[in-house]
């Protein structure tokens, strides 16, 4: 499966899908991750591509993806061409005031992430609110696996946040659900 | 009754020097070979050559080393000392080679304070090249690429290292002096004993910046070049110590 | 060992410091910077050098240094970077030198971009520097392959007394893949250089690392000897990956990171029936002609994907000779091209040919 994170600079996409890739290879997955870099990361869109897959993953390029995620207005319309048929397209509703072009032939998530995660006292865990809704839909990888990917992840200073975090993840996947 | 009273340094191989008659390099090479026979050091040391007319220097000295890319001996110096910080390394660097194409590297080493040595010979022209203008070569002075003179509008200024480096904190030992006296081959044998001194102490980098004459480019003979840098180089380069955190030998 | 997720220029320095490599000396370029600041935090920690340099041109010195003591030693940098390494990388060459060298390549030429290309290619397998030398070159195409080749590269460079390259791209530096790192080496295990190193004259004649004799006879000898040593690693260290081409009609050549978007080309076209098999060369110096060659016997034609106007086509060209047709497909720039992308040009040069 295809994945790909897209928002501006600072709303964690990057993490989202590192998150995604670690949680993919502790269930003995085969991942990559791969970041958009350049200038353009300081204040402007940022985006990755993950794929998680059973089989050797040859191309870390994609052309599609089986899952879009638009943190902000430029990333939705950007990437809303991507979508394989069926696929999935999720939109932080906090951020995306309109509607996207392609929407018939999608599953569409609205998620409130900022709202979300402003209720959990937190608003940096949006991120993970929405990385919670994507396995939610899709049960691409546990949410054990994520909760260990977390504990990977943020270590030292930054292992204060795991719980929170953890709290995120579990809104986000309610939130999918009942959708 | 025999008595010994001079024998080659040990630090020399004993190949007979390849240098024009009158040019400075063999003394130079002498007083290194002495000092580091006086440090017991030989065995410990590396030498790295330069580009220039010293680049047989690795030939001359009985010690382990390289020639160094032009202007990179301290870049150079700086690879094996941060690789085997228990030897000693010094470089040997004429005046294009310090000053002109390897400026960057002697600024950087000196600051990073590398505990190496530079010996610098600044006879204000390109030897072996045969005979083009250095960045030290005098105001006036003529040489085949400067053949109405250096001319400040044109070729910019002499570049006078020792001023530009003696601000740098890394610098444990710098200082200027000249060979074309017995006296002064003695003063600088004491500069070099002290840039070696910086390094085996651990203090930081050490640089002594020779005067040095170079009849077959200047184009006179051998006892006119030893005039001609008294009074043409010393009001240009006043010789002088302008930095010693090594302190006065016991 | 435990897999970890890291970027492929992190990977490449922790696989270097398992490698017995202490010393390391860079000057920051885009899009490798993470290799140096790896390096920087992790050096110290086991009791190594970091040092950040005033520039490449004095990088490479410093590697040339360090090298002349026996001691591993390493740089990564970016292709202007490289660009600026060449004297030095000749010298070494020369001087018979170990070392490694990384260039996390990026578009160009000139200042170019920061974005994945593989325009150094030339650059690296075909000299680069002044004067007749080779490097060895590694291509890795994964994560993990980068990791292995960084600790080969250190034991080829050490055994044939050779600078080795590792010729990655932004794209493989910036991924995250999971990979297993070997156990560290144990430094007393490394090769002994004490034959030729410097490490001071004590008790037996001074040791001389020079890339320089002014007598043209001397210096005939020493290329001589350097042209006797790259065909031994001509002869020893050809190393190629195939994918599927037992009963292949149509050959992809390609290396690096597009060798492994390739092998997702290769899956699409065997799902529509079509015999599609890839070739992918690991060392692209020594370059695999022999087995390239071999297949030029059994295939219909060859189809070489690059991210440059066509420089390991020229090897390919050497391989294959007039045997079978070869097509040619490449983004530059910057732009890394999509598995569907070259599917699409492949088949229409496909039907081109049935025309």
């Amino acid at each position: 499966m295809r994945f790909i994170f897209a928002g501006f600079g600072g709303q964690g996409v990057m993490l989202m899908g590192q998150i995604l890739a670690y949680a993919g290879m502790i269930e003995g997955k085969n991942v990559t991750w791969m970041p958009s870099y350049g200038p353009e990361m300081r204040g402007g869109t940022a985006n990755c591509t993950v794929v998680v897959s059973d089989d050797q993953v040859a191309s870390p390029v994609v052309d599609k993806a089986e899952v879009v995620v638009a943190m902000n207005i430029p990333s939705m319309l950007k990437f809303q061409d991507y979508i394989t048929e069926n696929g999935y397209f999720f939109l932080n509703k906090s951020v995306i005031d309109r509607e996207p072009d392609r929407k018939d032939d999608v599953k569409i998530y609205k998620i409130q992430c900022n709202e979300i995660a402003d209720e959990l006292g937190n608003l940096k865990v949006a991120n993970m609110v929405m990385l919670g809704a994507v396995i939610g839909a899709t049960n691409i990888v546990s949410k054990e696996s994520v909760f260990k990917a977390l504990e990977k992840k943020l270590t030292g200073k930054k292992s204060e946040l795991i719980e929170i975090n953890k709290k995120a993840i579990e809104e986000g996947i309610r939130k999918a659900r009942e959708q | 009754m025999k008595k010994l009273l001079y024998k080659m340094p040990e630090s020399l191989s004993g190949k007979e020097f390849t240098y024009c008659p009158g040019c400075h390099h063999g003394i130079i090479h002498r007083l290194i070979a002495e000092v580091v026979d006086e440090l017991g050091i030989r065995e410990k040391t590396l030498v790295v050559a330069p580009i220039g007319c010293s680049v047989f220097a690795y030939q001359f000295f009985n010690m382990d080393g390289t020639i160094a890319a032009h202007g990179r001996a301290p870049a150079v110096a700086t690879g094996m000392k941060r690789a085997r910080p228990d030897l000693y390394v010094f470089t040997y660097q004429g005046d294009g080679d310090l000053a002109a194409i390897g400026t960057a590297e002697i600024m950087h080493a000196a600051n990073r304070g590398e505990k190496i040595t530079t010996i610098f010979v600044n006879n204000a022209i390109y030897g072996m090249t045969g005979g083009q203008m250095a960045p030290t070569t005098l105001l006036g002075m003529k040489t085949t690429t400067t053949p109405y003179g250096r001319s400040a509008e044109n070729d910019g200024y002499p570049m006078h290292m020792c001023e530009f480096l003696k601000e740098a904190k890394g610098i444990a030992y710098l200082a200027r002096t000249k060979v074309n006296t017995p006296q002064d081959v003695e003063k600088t044998k004491k500069a070099i004993k002290k840039a070696f001194l910086a390094q085996v102490k651990g203090i930081g980098f050490g640089l002594v910046e020779v005067l040095s004459t170079c009849p077959t480019n200047w184009g006179i003979d051998p006892i006119s070049a030893n005039k001609w840098l008294e009074e043409h180089m010393i009001p240009e380069y006043p010789l002088g110590v302008f930095i010693d955190k090594v302190g006065d030998e016991k | 060992m435990e897999k970890v997720m890291v970027k492929g220029t992190e990977a490449i320095g922790e696989a270097a410091i398992r490698a017995g490599c202490r010393h390391f000396f860079g000057y920051p370029i885009t899009p490798q910077s993470e290799l140096p600041e790896y390096m920087s935090k992790r050096l110290p920690e086991v009791g190594g050098v970091f040092l950040q340099t005033e520039s490449e041109v004095a990088t490479v010195n410093m590697l040339y240094g360090a090298a002349c003591t026996g001691t591993r030693v390493m740089t990564s940098t970016s292709s202007p970077g490289f660009s600026l390494m060449m004297e030095g990388v000749s010298y070494m060459a020369c001087a018979q030198l170990p070392a490694v060298f990384v260039n996390v390549v990026r578009g160009g030429p000139g200042l170019g971009d920061i974005q994945p290309a593989q325009g150094d290619y030339w650059q690296a397998t075909k000299g680069g520097g002044h004067g007749d030398y080779k490097l060895i070159v590694l291509a890795p195409s994964t994560v993990q392959e980068a990791v292995d080749l960084t600790v080969l590269a250190f034991d080829l460079a050490d055994k044939y007394r050779t600078p080795a390259l590792i010729l990655a791209d932004g794209l493989l530096g910036q991924m995250m893949e999971p990979v297993e790192f070997p156990e560290f080496r144990d430094l007393e295990t490394l090769p002994d250089h004490s034959s030729w190193a410097l490490t001071g004259a004590n008790g037996r004649k001074p040791h001389i690392v020079t890339s320089f004799d002014i007598d043209p006879y001397v210096l005939e000898k020493m290329n001589l000897e350097l042209v006797e040593k790259y065909k031994e690693i001509e002869k020893n260290e050809v190393r190629w990956e195939e994918f599927k081409t037992e009963d292949a009609e149509i050959i992809i050549t390609a290396f690096g990171t597009v060798g492994r978007i390739a092998k997702s080309v290769v899956e699409m076209a065997r799902k529509d029936g079509l015999k599609i098999g890839l070739f992918r060369p690991i060392t692209v110096w020594p370059f695999p002609y022999k087995p390239l060659e071999e297949l030029a016997e059994k295939v219909e034609m060859f189809f070489d994907v690059e991210m440059n106007m066509g420089q390991m086509l020229e090897d390919v060209r050497l391989a294959v000779k007039d045997k079978k047709p070869i097509a040619f497909y490449s983004r530059m720039g910057g732009v890394v091209p999509t598995p569907n992308e070259i599917y699409e040009a492949l088949k229409k040069e496909i039907g081109r040919r049935v025309k």
